[in-house]
C-alpha cells in the first residue's frame, strides 16, 4: 500500500553517475525491487519444494556425497523443465513459432500462451480491482468471492434463462453479474455503515453464504441441465457469451473489458468526487467526516462499487470460459483477487499488471502440470508467497539487506484489527 | 495511509437511530421471537402431517423414544416461542434475558423438528453424537482464535491451520503407523501456520488479516501440492493413517442419551473439553490470564507495568496453532480417515464465526460450535431423509448467524479493543 515509489534521491550532495544512481536506487527497497525480489524469493522455494517433492532426485541425494553431480544436475534438470514449462506455458514457446514459420504448425498455437494468460487473467483484474478500490476506502472486501459467486449466479441465469437480440443479450448478462454483485456488496456495506459491524467478518461469512446458495440453486429444476445427471446448470445462450477469438484461442472479450475497468477505476479513484470523497475516509475517517462527508453513505456506497466490480469478475468467468454454472465455476477468483490487489499496491494499473501476472502462472502452471507432471497447486504456493514477501517488505530487506529506501513507505500495510 | 483503526469508524454515527424508549432492544428481540414463534405455529404446522414424531434414545429406530403427534407438536413449541416472546415484550429483567432467547430459539427449532420427524423418526444419541462430532473441530479451531485474539493477534488463518494439521496427521499417522504420531505431527503442522502468521503479524507488522487468508492460500497449496506428489499416486504408503480408537469410560458410558455421547469417543472430544474448561479458568484466574487480557485490551498499558507483549502475543498464537493444528487432525484421523484436497471445505471459516458468535470467550466458542454442529447435523438428516428443506440453506446458519451477531441485532459482540493492532514499543 505505499503509495509513492522512491524517485531519484536528487539532492545528493555529490553528483552521481546515472548508473551509480540506479544501482544504489535498485538496492534500496523500494516497490519495483521488493516486488521483483519477492517473486524471486517464491521462486526459489518453489524450486526447492519441486526437487523435495520428488522421489527420483531424492533417490539421488541420498549418495549426494559420493557423486554431488548426479543429484545437482537431476535437479537442476526437473527445475530447469518445470519454470522453462512456466514460461512456455504463460507467454511463448519458441518451438510453436518456429513451427508456425516453417508453416507446419499454426498462428494459433503460436499465440496459445498469451491467450491463455489472459484469459485467465480478465476475471482476475476485476475481483482484484474490487479489493483494491475497497482498500483505499478503508475497507477491506474478503467478500470478493461471494460477490463474484453471485455475479456467476445472476450472469449465468440471465445467459440461459432470457431470451434477447444478440449484443443486448451480452449487455444484460455482464450488468446482471454486476448486480448481483453490487447486492452482495451492498450488504456488509450498509450493516458497517449502519451498525459498524466489521465488513472482514460479514463478508467473510458472505462468501460461503454465497457458494452455498450457488450449490442450491443449480439442483433446481430450471436451472439444472436436464439432460445431465450431475449438479450443472443449462449452458447460457451464445448471445450472452462474450465474443473470443478463434476456436483454439480462448482469450475473450473480458480481458479488453477488464482494461476499461482499469480505466474507470483510475479515473474513479483520482478524477471524480466520489474517489476523493473514499480515498479521504480511507485515509481518516473522523477528518472526512468533519470536512463534511458522509462516512456512511461512503462506505455503503463504495461497497455497492466493489461488489459490482467483483460481480463482473464473475460475470466474465461464466460468460467467458465456463458457459455453465457448476458449483466450482468461480473458482477461486474472489480470493486470488485479494492477492492481486495486494500485489498491485491497490492502484488500479498495479491490479492490472498483478492479475496479468497471476495470470500468466496459472496458464504456465497448465502446462507445467502436463508436462512436467508438478502440481498446478504449486501455482498456488508461489501466488501465496509472493504475498506474503510483498506484505512485509521488511522480511525482503533483511535477507537481501537492502537499504531502507528515503521516500519509499514501506511499512506495515493497513494494520487494522476488526 | 496506514493505521485505519476500526474503533475510530465505530464512534462515527452508529446511526441505529436513537432508539425508541418503548422499543428498547429487550422489546425488538421479543417482537422477534413471537414472529417466528407465529411463523413456526403457522407455516410448519400447516405443512407438517399429522403423524407421530418419534425421538429414539438410541442410534437408531429402536428402543424407548419420545413420540409427539407431529402436527400438535409443531404448533405446541411455536406457542411456546409466542408466548416467550410475548414474556420478553413484556419487560422482564435484562438478566432473563438470554434464558429467554435461548428458549424461544429452542422452541423454534423444536417446532421445525416435530415438522421434519412427522411419520418418521430422529435418533437422540446419534443426532447428539454427530453433533460434536462436527463441532469438535469448530470448538478446537475457535479456542485456538481465543488466545491468539484475546491477547490481540486476529487469527484468520485458523482454516490453513486445519488443512495442515489434517495433513500432518495423515502423512505421519501412516509413515509411523500410530495414530499418536500422527495427533502430534498434526499439531505441529498447525503450529508451523501459527508461526509464520506470529512472526509476519508481530514481528514484521503486516495486516493481521491479510497474513491470515494469505496463509490460508499458503496452507491449501502446499498440501495440495504434497497431496498430488507425494499421496495420490502412493496412497497406501503415504496417506491411510490409522484411526482415533474411540475409548469408553466404563459405568459412565451407561447414562442415557448423554452417556454414549460423551463417555464412549474419542480422546479428541475430551481434550477439546477440557481445553475449553482450563482456558476459561486460565484466562480468568491466573496470572498468563490477566496478562493475556490486558494485552489484548490494552498492550501499551501492559507494557507500562512489565508484560511482554510480544513475547506474550507469540506465545498464545504459537499454542493456538498447537491447537487448531489438533482440530485438523479430526478431519484425518476421525472423520474420512485419508487426507484429501481441501478437505477442510470452510470448516476454519465456521471456527471463526463460533469465536466471534462465542463473544471471544471459550464457553460462548463451545456453545456457538455446537450450535452449529447441531444445524450441519440437522442438514445432513434432512438430506438423507429427503425432506423439502434444502441442507445447503442449514449449512449457512452459522454464516448468518454471525452476520447477525456482529451487526448487533442480537446484542453486540465486541472484539478485544486491541485484537488485530499490532504493537509497536515507543
Amino acid at each position: 500500500m505505499t503509495d509513492v515509489t522512491a524517485p531519484a534521491e536528487k539532492d545528493e550532495q555529490r553528483p552521481e553517475s546515472f548508473f551509480g544512481l540506479f544501482l544504489r536506487n535498485m538496492w534500496s527497497a523500494n516497490t519495483v525491487t521488493v516486488t521483483t525480489l519477492s517473486i524471486i524469493l517464491a521462486l526459489v522455494i518453489g524450486a526447492i519444494l519441486i526437487v523435495v517433492s520428488d522421489a527420483d532426485v531424492l533417490a539421488k541425494f541420498a549418495y549426494f556425497t559420493a557423486r554431488p553431480g548426479d543429484a545437482l544436475g537431476a535437479s537442476g534438470d526437473l527445475i530447469g523443465r518445470a519454470y522453462a514449462d512456466l514460461f512456455k506455458g504463460a507467454i511463448f514457446d519458441p518451438a510453436s513459432f518456429r513451427a508456425w514459420f516453417d508453416g507446419t504448425g499454426t498462428w494459433q498455437a503460436a499465440f496459445n500462451p498469451v491467450s491463455e494468460t489472459l484469459t485467465y487473467a480478465a476475471p482476475l483484474v476485476f475481483t482484484g480491482l474490487s479489493v483494491a478500490i475497497a482498500f483505499r476506502g478503508g475497507l477491506f472486501n474478503i467478500g470478493g468471492q461471494g460477490q463474484a459467486v453471485i455475479g456467476c449466479v445472476m450472469a449465468g441465469v440471465a445467459g440461459f434463462a432470457v431470451g434477447l437480440p444478440i449484443g443486448i443479450h451480452l449487455v444484460v448478462a455482464l450488468l446482471a453479474g454486476a448486480l448481483g454483485g453490487a447486492l452482495w456488496g451492498f450488504v456488509p456495506g450498509l450493516l458497517k455503515a449502519r451498525t459498524g459491524a466489521h465488513e472482514v467478518i460479514t463478508t467473510i461469512m458472505l462468501n460461503y453464504t454465497a457458494t452455498l446458495f450457488l450449490g442450491w440453486l443449480i439442483l433446481q429444476s430450471g436451472v439444472r441441465d436436464p439432460e445431465r445427471s450431475d449438479a450443472i446448470s443449462k449452458t447460457i445462450a451464445h448471445s450472452a457469451e462474450l465474443p473470443a477469438m478463434p476456436a483454439p484461442l480462448r482469450v475473450h472479450l473480458g480481458i479488453v473489458l477488464a482494461v476499461l475497468a482499469t480505466a474507470g477505476v483510475a479515473w474513479l479513484l483520482d478524477r471524480s468526487a466520489f474517489g476523493f470523497e473514499l480515498r479521504a475516509v480511507g485515509v481518516n475517517p473522523p477528518a472526512a467526516k468533519t470536512a463534511g462527508m458522509s462516512v456512511a453513505r461512503t462506505y455503503t456506497l463504495l461497497m455497492v462499487v466493489a461488489g459490482a466490480l467483483a460481480g463482473l469478475g464473475g460475470a466474465t468467468q461464466v460468460l467467458g470460459t465456463a458457459d455453465k454454472l457448476t458449483a466450482q465455476v468461480a473458482g477461486n477468483i474472489g480470493f486470488d483477487g485479494l492477492l492481486v490487489a495486494l500485489l498491485g499496491r491497490n492502484k488500479p494499473w498495479g491490479t492490472l499488471f498483478a492479475a496479468i501476472l497471476y495470470g500468466a502462472l496459472r496458464a504456465g502452471g497448465n502446462l507445467m502440470q502436463v508436462d512436467v507432471g508438478i502440481s498446478l497447486e504449486l501455482v498456488t504456493v508461489l501466488q501465496a508467497l509472493i504475498v506474503i514477501f510483498i506484505a512485509a517488505p521488511a522480511l525482503v530487506k533483511a535477507i537481501f539487506q537492502l537499504r531502507a529506501a528515503r521516500a519509499a513507505r514501506l511499512g506495515a500495510s493497513m494494520a487494522k484489527g476488526w | 495511509m496506514t493505521h485505519v483503526s476500526t474503533a475510530a469508524v465505530e464512534e462515527e454515527p452508529t446511526t441505529v437511530g436513537v432508539p425508541d424508549p418503548f422499543w428498547t432492544r429487550e422489546r425488538r428481540l421479543g417482537a422477534g421471537v413471537t414472529i417466528i414463534g407465529l411463523l413456526a405455529a403457522a407455516v410448519f404446522g400447516a405443512l407438517a402431517e399429522s403423524k407421530e414424531a418419534r425421538f429414539t434414545l438410541s442410534t437408531d429406530a429402536t428402543g424407548a423414544a419420545l413420540t409427539i403427534n407431529g402436527q400438535f407438536g409443531t404448533i405446541l413449541f411455536g406457542v411456546v416461542a409466542v408466548v416467550l416472546g410475548g414474556v420478553m415484550l413484556a419487560g422482564v429483567a435484562k438478566s432473563w434475558q438470554t434464558a429467554l432467547l435461548s428458549l424461544g430459539i429452542a422452541a423454534f427449532v423444536l417446532s421445525f423438528l416435530c415438522w421434519q420427524v412427522a411419520g418418521k423418526f430422529l435418533p437422540l444419541v446419534d443426532t447428539a453424537s454427530g453433533s460434536l462430532e462436527y463441532a469438535l473441530p469448530l470448538i478446537l479451531g475457535a479456542l485456538a482464535g481465543v488466545l491468539g485474539e484475546r491477547s490481540g493477534v486476529v487469527n484468520v488463518a485458523i482454516e490453513g491451520q486445519f488443512l495442515m494439521g489434517a495433513f500432518g496427521a495423515a502423512l505421519v499417522g501412516t509413515l509411523a503407523t500410530s495414530v499418536w504420531a500422527g495427533l502430534v505431527s498434526a499439531m505441529i503442522g498447525g503450529v508451523i501456520i501459527a508461526a509464520m502468521l506470529a512472526v509476519l503479524a508481530i514481528r514484521f507488522l503486516v495486516d493481521q488479516v491479510v497474513v491470515g487468508i494469505v496463509l490460508n492460500l499458503f496452507a491449501l497449496g502446499i498440501t495440495g501440492f504434497l497431496y498430488e506428489r507425494l499421496m495420490q499416486p502412493n496412497a497406501l504408503e503415504y496417506n491411510q493413517p490409522p484411526q482415533l480408537p474411540r475409548w469408553e469410560v466404563p459405568g459412565l458410558a451407561d447414562i442415557p442419551v448423554l452417556g454414549p455421547v460423551l463417555f464412549h469417543t474419542n480422546v479428541l472430544v475430551w481434550i477439546a473439553l477440557i481445553l475449553v474448561v482450563v482456558i476459561h479458568f486460565a484466562l480468568k484466574w491466573t496470572r498468563w490470564g490477566l496478562r493475556t487480557r490486558a494485552v489484548g485490551e490494552h498492550p501499551t498499558a501492559a507494557d507500562t507495568v512489565g508484560v511482554r507483549v510480544r513475547g506474550l502475543r507469540y506465545a498464545n498464537v504459537l499454542l493456538g496453532g498447537l491447537i487448531a493444528g489438533a482440530g485438523g487432525a479430526y478431519f484425518t484421523l476421525v472423520s474420512t480417515g485419508a487426507f484429501n484436497k481441501n478437505m477442510t471445505a470452510g470448516a476454519g471459516f465456521i471456527a471463526l464465526a463460533a469465536l466471534i458468535f462465542g463473544r471471544w470467550t471459550p464457553f460462548g466458542a463451545l456453545g456457538a460450535a455446537l450450535f452449529f454442529g447441531f444445524a450441519q447435523k440437522l442438514a445432513f438428516y434432512l438430506s438423507v431423509a429427503g425432506s423439502p428443506v434444502p441442507n445447503q440453506f442449514l449449512n449457512m446458519l452459522p454464516y448468518l448467524a454471525t452476520i447477525v451477531a456482529v451487526a448487533g441485532l442480537v446484542g453486540r459482540v465486541r472484539a478485544p479493543a486491541a485484537d488485530g493492532m499490532p504493537y509497536v514499543k515507543s
